[in-house]
């Protein structure tokens, strides 16, 4: 095994195992409550906003790809983006994404295509709502105020990881009155985000979001998982902070393995 | 099979990637690197494919002509876009017409943008200061606390500025940040973990 990552590996297979036990607890069929999540809650309220000002919906899955650290980010996204395109579906609204990973874009078109297909509204899909922009940070945020100056969307969902470009997005989002749904784990964007954002989802939100949004039994039971697994971290460094200062060095000697 | 298929590719190979991270096998070294070269292979394909996209949309609106001067913007867009593609496919990315485009153009667009975040800072702070409720008037206290330590006539003013300005920044603050550090740690190992699982499989188009 690697120097210095035996820890780790040790601490990703019980978090692992947390999030697998939390799953069979939901299969078995344990009851898992889970804290509604204002954001989350607002998607609907936001699309039905989009409705009665006949205006569109503009979402975008950050500017993250599926292959670096910010992946899981991405995925969430496009998750939580599959519910919002079913309601724009059954609402009537149109649904405007914009992309900046060229690898997202496949993913994108075929989630909101397939949810219109389940809502039956097959000849509501617009192929070209679903907009590639830039793979450029700034030339996609350049973009991305154009449209929104143009097209000026009643609701705007900015989900997964953002940069620089947060903040300017969120801002121009408010210019044109959007009701803004926000959520990132890039935690220097989220002081941006609760600023000029109506609802925030703030680091495991996100994450959380996307299982919370599915209804399913075993997606929620992660999310128990999950915070069993934060328990148990919570648990470490409350024990190396009492060991350390009791001038032990065992968990510096563990954590360095 | 449209959906099995995908599900178990990404177990296999995440699970091999995850793998190489922490073992200090050769074998599984080599296969990751392969692994993310193929990644790069496939993005620069995707490239392609989102060209397509680009044109199509942009091809649409020169085609309909509406919406004042939008479909200028599009022809202006599609014109830098098969000009760079020509230059630089026939003269190469070194060329000096491709060059001047790129650093006379180009980096100034994006430069501009990013110099805008100042104006937008400036905005966003109007209204997250505002004194809505007590959260707002503390986060305004706050702000103008730190404000007040990180410039001179703040320490000027009074010495102890800069002191309660680095203890909001290094004590609560860090301390608020950490939380969500590790919250947003474990939360993506569990989206992660559910992607792999193939429990979360929305990204193939299998709706909410």
């Amino acid at each position: 095994m690697v120097q210095g990552r035996v820890f780790s590996f040790w601490l990703l297979v019980v978090l692992i195992g947390s999030m697998l036990y939390g799953m069979w607890r939901a299969r078995k069929g344990i009851a898992i409550k889970i804290r509604r999540i204002a954001g989350l809650n607002a998607i609907e309220e936001a699309v039905g906003r989009a409705t009665e000002m006949g205006r569109p919906v503009h979402y975008t899955p950050g500017l993250g790809g599926i292959s670096a650290a910010e992946a899981t980010q991405t995925f969430a996204a496009l998750a939580i983006m599959g519910h919002v395109a079913h309601l724009s579906a059954r609402m009537d609204v149109p649904l405007i994404v914009t992309i900046r990973q060229p690898e997202v874009l496949p993913l994108a078109e075929e989630s909101v295509r397939q949810a219109y297909l389940e809502e039956g509204k097959v000849d509501a899909y617009v192929p070209t709502n679903i907009r590639f922009l830039s793979n450029q940070q700034f030339a996609y945020a350049a973009a991305v105020f154009g449209i929104m100056a143009r097209e000026k969307p009643a609701a705007n969902f900015l989900m997964g990881a953002f940069w620089a470009e947060a903040l300017m997005l969120a801002e121009v989002g408010s210019e044109v009155g959007a009701l803004q749904i926000a959520g990132t784990a890039q935690l220097s964007q989220v002081p941006f985000f609760i600023a000029a954002s109506d609802y925030c989802l703030i680091g495991e939100e996100l994450f959380a979001g996307a299982a919370y949004l599915s209804g399913d039994p075993t997606q929620m039971g992660s999310i128990f998982g999950q915070d069993l697994g934060k328990a148990i971290v919570a648990l470490l460094m409350l024990a190396g902070v009492i060991a350390t200062n009791m001038g032990s060095s065992f968990f510096s000697t563990l954590l360095g393995k | 099979m449209r959906r099995e298929l995908p599900i178990a590719i990404t177990f296999v190979l995440g699970v091999l990637i995850i793998l190489a991270f922490f073992f200090d096998s050769p074998t599984l070294t080599n296969a990751s690197q392969s692994l993310q070269n193929w990644a790069v292979i496939i993005a620069a394909f995707a490239l392609g494919i989102a060209s397509v996209n680009l044109i199509q949309v942009h091809a649409k609106k020169i085609a309909r002509g509406q919406d004042r001067l939008d479909w200028l913007y599009s022809g202006a867009l599609l014109l830098g876009l098969f000009g760079m593609t020509v230059i630089g496919l026939f003269k190469g990315p070194a060329d000096q017409m491709y060059q001047f485009w790129f650093n006379a153009l180009f980096t100034p667009g994006q430069a501009t943008v990013y110099a805008m975040t100042g104006f937008y800072i400036a905005s966003a702070a109007f209204r997250a200061f505002r004194i809505r409720n007590l959260e707002a008037g503390i986060l305004l206290v706050s702000a103008a606390l730190v404000m007040l330590g990180n410039v001179s006539v703040g320490e000027a003013l009074w010495s102890k500025f800069p002191v309660i300005g680095s203890w909001l920044v290094n004590v609560p603050n860090l301390a608020a940040q950490r939380g969500m550090m590790i919250g947003a740690g474990i939360g993506g190992i569990a989206g992660g973990l559910r992607v792999l699982l193939g429990i979360e499989k929305s990204y193939l188009g299998s709706g909410s």
